[in-house]
């Protein structure tokens, strides 16, 4: 047996591998950034003093200073708008938009201007900014608080759009949004924020626009992303037990969609389910199953079902457990693909 | 300097709408009210070509300066006409004409440093010219080649802003930016200006850069053109009250400045951009002028303004009052005013060559540039529509 070492750690770094919540592991994602880009700038409401409303950006203002971490007026075309100017100056501003549904008096800027500069220009302007929405329901919140409205802008062309499920991935793809020439809507799955995981600080995951396959299996391809990853994968889990092997992928990123895996995956499985917690309706989930028919045509057993939000507004939160789809709604429509 | 504290807000019995109304007897006239600019305009170039002072804005020009804006004036006047004949002509898909405005443009260009920076609006072909952007750069918009080649970064003159009042908030970050970067506070300093219309200052957007401007303390200077028309619908029908006013509201100060006057014009504005360079921004000016032509080659004003009110305006011409005033004062002969003829002269033959030269643009531009980096799903498409484009003869069709 081996004496006990009195060695200890020297330095007061922080360990490589951290259990962090998604919002913890945001949160030193941005720190990051701005440690290593003094043009990174914070911007949005609530940011500085209180940290956000979600606490993502707590402490920033404190360390970076006003200047960096803007505390903004009362204005989502002013964030937006403004961040443009910034960024044609040489910044890098990563804006938060409150919640998802207040995104949209800033929609004129993203879409006019936003993802049309860098094309108006051909190249010789660059809008490196960084569009952060808390997104998705399942929080109990009023009206405005709780959409999924990303297909609005994978539907435009000139923007990006990403989306983490899980702390790693928190961590690395908010700097790599930061870092990309291109703008990035960055979507947050707000009711997952403090969920658990480890991320390991040393090495990013992966590029930023990439899907990944979490789960292995042989019969039927999950295709997900943002807040229902976790649903899908404790589907799996339920299936898995019911002798029933489902894939899960993680798209991670939305615009633009990388759909190799799913390919690769469906022609093994011949079946696949896509699960989003936004509306079906000329959607991302739309996008993917007439790809998916476009290219796996021979391979598919079963036509592409999807499991979705209905196509109504958002409803009161005391109905959204019906509305958002769980894993009695994935697990059926994985019965309904295995029986076709 | 100028005083934003003049205005009073009316009490709670007066009438603030009749500010901007026209009176009954212009009504029966068929005129509107807003020929005349009010107490409050400042000018220093009548329309008769007389030199008047004003208590708080002066300008010392020399002969040799006032020769220089009265060229610019002419030159880009010759630009627009020409460009709007090559529209009639079938050349141009639409034009979007000036006339009219040219001092507002010279004067509020003139009055900028290389280092300052410039958002336009879309018919600020003038301000373009200041900037050292060449007329021809301006033709494939309108040609529907492209959406404008200058250079925004060499030339320090953003690319035209179509959607109403989106600029504005893009030059207060910018704006905003020159003060993060320590170019706020001394003679040095750099400044931001933004040019936007009448109708646009009932955008949300305007409004909302008007309150990021004043409490960044940006130094911008806000630049609306009130040429009186926004399409069809007179500038009542954007405000109750003289737009500069509005400016106090926001806690900046705001100026009526005769927009036909480029001496004015001038003098206001490079005191608006000093004050900014100190830090003591924004400034919102008013330039009171008239769109003399049509919203656009599209647009038929006679349909909702009688010619009348054009009849009025003309007397009150930009470039006429310039001239008068070199003639006057002996500054300029004849052979200066026929070189200035002449160049115009070349500038429209340049311009109508470059024109019906242009080529049209290869199919594969329609998928350049739309992103920064690389997108394989986007490239693909590109490939299978470039390769289906190679299957017709010639590869053209």
């Amino acid at each position: 047996m081996a004496a006990p070492t009195m060695d200890r750690p020297t330095s007061a770094a922080p360990a490589p591998v951290q259990t962090l919540t998604i919002a913890k592991a945001l949160n030193n994602g941005l720190r990051a950034s701005m440690e290593a880009n003094r043009k990174v700038l914070v911007m949005g409401e609530d940011v500085g003093k209180l940290g956000g409303v979600f606490r993502i950006t707590d402490g920033l203002q404190k360390d970076f200073g006003e200047q960096r971490v803007l505390d903004t007026p009362l204005s989502e075309s002013g964030i937006i708008g403004t961040a443009v100017g910034l960024a044609i100056r040489g910044y890098r501003p990563v804006c938060e938009i409150q919640f998802d549904g207040f995104i949209f008096p800033g929609f004129d800027q993203i879409v006019s201007q936003v993802a049309k500069l860098h094309y108006r220009t051909q190249g010789r302007l660059k809008l490196p900014m960084v569009i952060r929405v808390p997104f998705g329901g399942g929080i109990g919140a009023v009206e405005h608080h709780s959409e999924s409205p990303e297909s609005y802008f994978a539907h435009t062309a000139g923007l990006r759009v990403v989306t983490c499920s899980n702390p790693a991935d928190a961590y690395w793809m908010i700097q790599q949004a930061i870092d990309c020439d291109d703008p990035v809507l960055f979507f947050e799955p707000k009711r997952r924020y403090y969920e658990k995981g480890e991320v390991d600080t040393t090495a990013a995951p992966g590029p930023l626009f990439r899907s990944r396959t979490l789960r292995t299996g042989r019969d039927v391809t999950v295709v997900t992303y943002g807040p229902m990853v976790r649903t899908s994968l404790d589907a799996a889990a339920a299936a898995e037990e019911e002798g029933r092997s489902l894939e899960v992928i993680d798209l991670r990123t939305l615009s633009p969609l990388d759909l190799a895996p799913v390919y690769e995956s469906v022609r093994r499985t011949g079946r696949l389910v896509v699960v989003t917690e936004a509306p079906g309706e000329s959607s991302i989930s739309s996008e993917i199953a007439a790809k998916v028919q476009q290219e796996c045509f021979y391979s598919l057993q079963a036509p592409v079902l999807r499991v979705t939000g209905f196509d109504t507004p958002y409803p009161p939160s005391k109905l959204e457990e019906e509305f958002l789809p769980d894993l009695d709604r994935v697990l059926h429509a994985v019965d309904r693909s295995l029986a076709w | 300097m100028s005083s934003p504290e003049k205005w009073t807000h009316p009490g709670p019995d007066a009438t603030p709408a009749t500010a901007a109304k026209p009176t009954a007897e212009q009504v029966m006239a068929g005129l509107r009210a807003t020929d005349e600019g009010g107490v409050d305009l400042v000018q220093l170039l009548t329309p008769e070509g007389e030199r008047v002072q004003h208590p708080d804005f002066d300008i010392d020009i020399t002969a040799e300066e006032l020769r220089g804006l009265y060229r610019d004036m002419v030159l880009v006047r010759r630009v627009d006409r020409e460009a709007n004949a090559l529209q009639r002509k079938g050349q141009l898909g639409i034009w979007v004409p000036l006339l009219g405005q040219e001092a507002a443009q010279i004067g509020a260009g003139r009055a900028m440093r290389p280092e300052d920076m410039a958002f336009p609006s879309y018919r600020e072909h003038g301000i373009a010219w200041t900037r050292g952007v060449k007329p021809t750069e301006l033709l494939g918009i309108f040609r529907g080649t492209d959406n404008g080649t200058w250079d925004p970064v060499a030339t320090r003159f953003h690319p035209y802003t179509i959607v109403i009042g989106n600029q504005v908030l893009n030059a207060a970050g910018y704006a905003m930016g020159q003060k993060f970067d320590g170019k706020v506070g001394d003679a040095d300093g750099e400044a931001t200006i933004c040019f936007f219309g009448d109708g646009a200052t009932s955008q949300g957007d305007v409004h909302e850069g008007f309150v990021w401007a004043a409490v960044y303390d940006a130094p911008l200077v806000f630049f609306c053109q009130n040429n009186q028309w926004a399409i069809s619908e007179p500038t009542e029908r954007q405000s109750r009250l003289p737009l500069y006013q509005r400016a106090r509201g926001y806690g900046f100060p705001g100026i009526r400045v005769d927009g036909n006057d480029v001496l004015a014009t001038l003098a206001v504005t490079r005191w608006a951009l000093e004050e900014c360079r100190q830090g003591n921004g924004p400034i919102l000016i008013e330039a009171f002028t008239y769109r003399m032509d049509a919203h656009t080659t599209s647009d038929d004003p006679s349909r909702y303004r009688l010619s009348d009110e054009l009849e009025l305006w003309k007397l009150k011409d930009p470039i006429e009052r310039v001239k008068v005033h070199l003639v006057k004062q002996q500054w300029a002969d004849q052979a200066f005013f026929d070189s200035v003829e002449a160049d115009a002269e070349q500038i429209a033959i340049e311009l109508r060559d470059y024109c019906v030269n242009l080529p049209d643009p290869p199919a594969g531009r329609i998928f350049s540039e739309v992103y920064a980096e690389a997108n394989p799903v986007l490239d693909a498409q590109r490939d299978e529509f470039l390769a289906y484009h190679a299957g017709f003869a010639g590869g053209e069709h």
